[in-house]
């Protein structure tokens, strides 16, 4: 019994162990976040003047600049993606087994592939045919490696729909288009929504990929690019430490509360399956 | 009449895969072959094989990827002995579901960022930044790739095999052994795959960790490209996408759908 209690204990010990090492840098960051010093002291006090200095800094209007860059290219990117992918899926549905088998396995190459062999490719791609560098070359890259995401989350939907349900739309006098837009459609927004998000969350996230396609020469920084190009040269400012505080719990906050609706959306489902 | 009709336009539904399968042939497709294409061209546009030349008698590239691999070896190593126990003590509790996902939670968060908070506090700590700060950034970075596979496939062993194991008379440690660990080879496998290629192609962080003093292939794949040595940048490319394709092969054998555990974050 005392071995089993010590063991139990071991264990826990152990799993709170690692979970303090993978969240120590995380939450002192936010602490010092309020001592407006990059060297991990409360020297200067508490305060709040690493989160003003967001908005006061002489470099805000970079910063807010590349934070708009990144939704700009996540919105069009992700939007264009979920159209397309949403498209793409019902067209690959409807493949034959070996097209289909083949398509699906390009499709999948975004994802299995490095991210770095990826982003050089294109680069060397947009080089070779002289895109125009900028937002066009960045929003075709993240198109690339958001949409096989969509196509990840749509396929399933479509697998799992009942092939009757159309039908009966044909049979009961809808036309093609009508059964699509009103039948289809509905049936997989789902997956819809949620390759949409994951598309949006990839895109924003991106660094790889945006670092080597965006070009010198024209200046655009999405936020990760910019936390880069400053953070590498001249370490943490205490107005980094603010806004990496905000991305944490903000992302924070996002996971858990997807997941936790998840997992009970799951329980229900579970739960009315048994009664 | 009518089925006519709807054979045609099952028919036509395919034209909606065309779009996106143009694109994927445009922007997939041929910028690989590209990369393929300019292994074997010179920075003047002619054939020549002085790339692979270049690339396999030069000490320093080599050195580099040997480096790459030394570093992706140890960081799977260690992920796999930190993460297997974890994931394994949460399979056996009962909320383990709910637990595991605040392992997996600080990969939300960009590597970036968070490479950058753990350099912030070596230097604080007055850690000399090296080979050691470079892997525990790795490790710290792709831990929760190697324990969301591991914990999957710890939960789905049926109990009752390690009942049984335990009625014919097994010790604890026997049960794991013969029963537990051959039963989660799945899991092991498709972490290894997870952790081992983004390790050895990893961009910037292990510049960040180490002040620039460790490179790997990574980086040297980037560097290369942007001091136009586009040859010897694409051999290197290549080199990393026989080792994707590879790791790729193996989980595919083992795992149908672990290359999704990205996906199952959000």
């Amino acid at each position: 019994m005392v071995k089993e209690k010590i063991k139990g204990f071991f264990e826990k010990f152990y799993l709170l162990v690692v979970l303090a090492i993978l969240y120590a840098p995380i939450i002192l960051l936010i602490i010092y976040s309020f001592s407006n010093s990059s060297n991990f002291n409360f020297d200067n006090g508490f305060s709040f003047e690493a989160y003003v200095s967001i908005f006061k800094s002489d470099k805000s209007p970079e910063l807010w600049s590349a934070v708009a860059n990144t939704l700009i290219i996540a919105s069009v990117s992700s939007v264009i993606a979920t159209i397309m992918g949403t498209f793409a899926s019902i067209g690959i549905f409807n493949l034959g087994k070996r097209a289909r088998r083949i398509v699906e396995n390009v499709n999948q190459f975004p994802i299995i592939n490095s991210e770095i062999v990826m982003a050089v490719s294109m680069m060397i791609f947009f080089v070779t045919f002289s895109f125009p560098e900028g937002y066009l070359r960045l929003i075709i890259a993240h198109i690339a490696f958001c949409t096989p995401y969509v196509v990840l989350s749509v396929l399933p939907k479509l697998e799992s729909m009942d092939p009757n349900i159309y039908e009966a739309a044909l049979d009961l006098g809808a036309n093609p288009f009508k059964a699509l837009t009103k039948v289809m459609i509905p049936i997989i927004t789902p997956g819809i929504v949620s390759g949409f998000v994951m598309a949006f969350i990839m895109s924003m996230d991106d660094f790889i990929i945006t670092q080597i396609n965006k070009g010198a020469a024209t200046g655009i920084n999405t936020l990760s690019t910019f936390i880069y190009s400053d953070a590498r040269v001249q370490g943490l400012e205490p107005f980094w430490y603010a806004i990496f505080s905000i991305i944490f719990v903000a992302v924070l906050a996002a996971v858990l509360s997807i997941n936790l609706v998840k997992i009970s959306r799951e329980k229900k489902k579970n739960k009315e399956k048994n009664a | 009449m009518k089925k006519v009709a709807r054979k045609k336009f099952r028919l036509t539904k395919k034209v909606f895969s065309i779009p996106y399968i143009l694109f994927l042939l445009l922007f997939v497709v041929i910028p690989l072959v590209l990369i393929l294409v300019n292994a074997f061209l010179d920075n003047g546009n002619n054939l020549t094989l002085d790339n692979f030349k270049t690339f396999f008698t030069s000490k320093s590239s080599l050195v580099v990827l040997g480096n790459s691999l030394l570093v992706g070896v140890i960081t799977t190593a260690l992920c796999l002995i930190i993460g297997y126990p974890v994931a394994y003590f949460l399979s056996k509790m009962s909320s383990g579901r709910i637990l595991v996902l605040l392992y997996i939670i600080p990969m939300g968060v960009n590597f970036l960022i968070r490479t950058l908070a753990t350099k912030a506090i070596f230097i604080a700590l007055g850690v000399e930044l090296g080979m050691g700060t470079v892997l525990f950034g790795m490790v710290y970075n792709y831990l929760p790739f190697m324990i969301l596979p591991l914990h999957t496939t710890l939960s789905g062993i049926d109990k009752s095999y390690i009942e049984a194991a335990q009625d014919l008379g097994a010790d604890k440690a026997t049960v794991f052994l013969k029963t537990t660990l051959p039963l989660s080879l799945s899991g092991i496998f498709s972490g290894i795959t997870m952790v081992f290629i983004p390790t050895i192609s990893t961009y910037a962080i292990s510049q960040l960790l180490s002040n620039g003093k460790i490179f790997l292939f990574g980086d040297s794949i980037q560097l290369s490209f942007e001091q136009g040595m586009y040859g010897v940048g694409s051999i290197m490319s290549l080199v990393m996408l026989v080792f994707v394709l590879l790791s790729n092969f193996v989980m595919n054998k083992f795992n149908r759908n672990s290359n999704a555990v990205r996906r199952s974050l959000w």
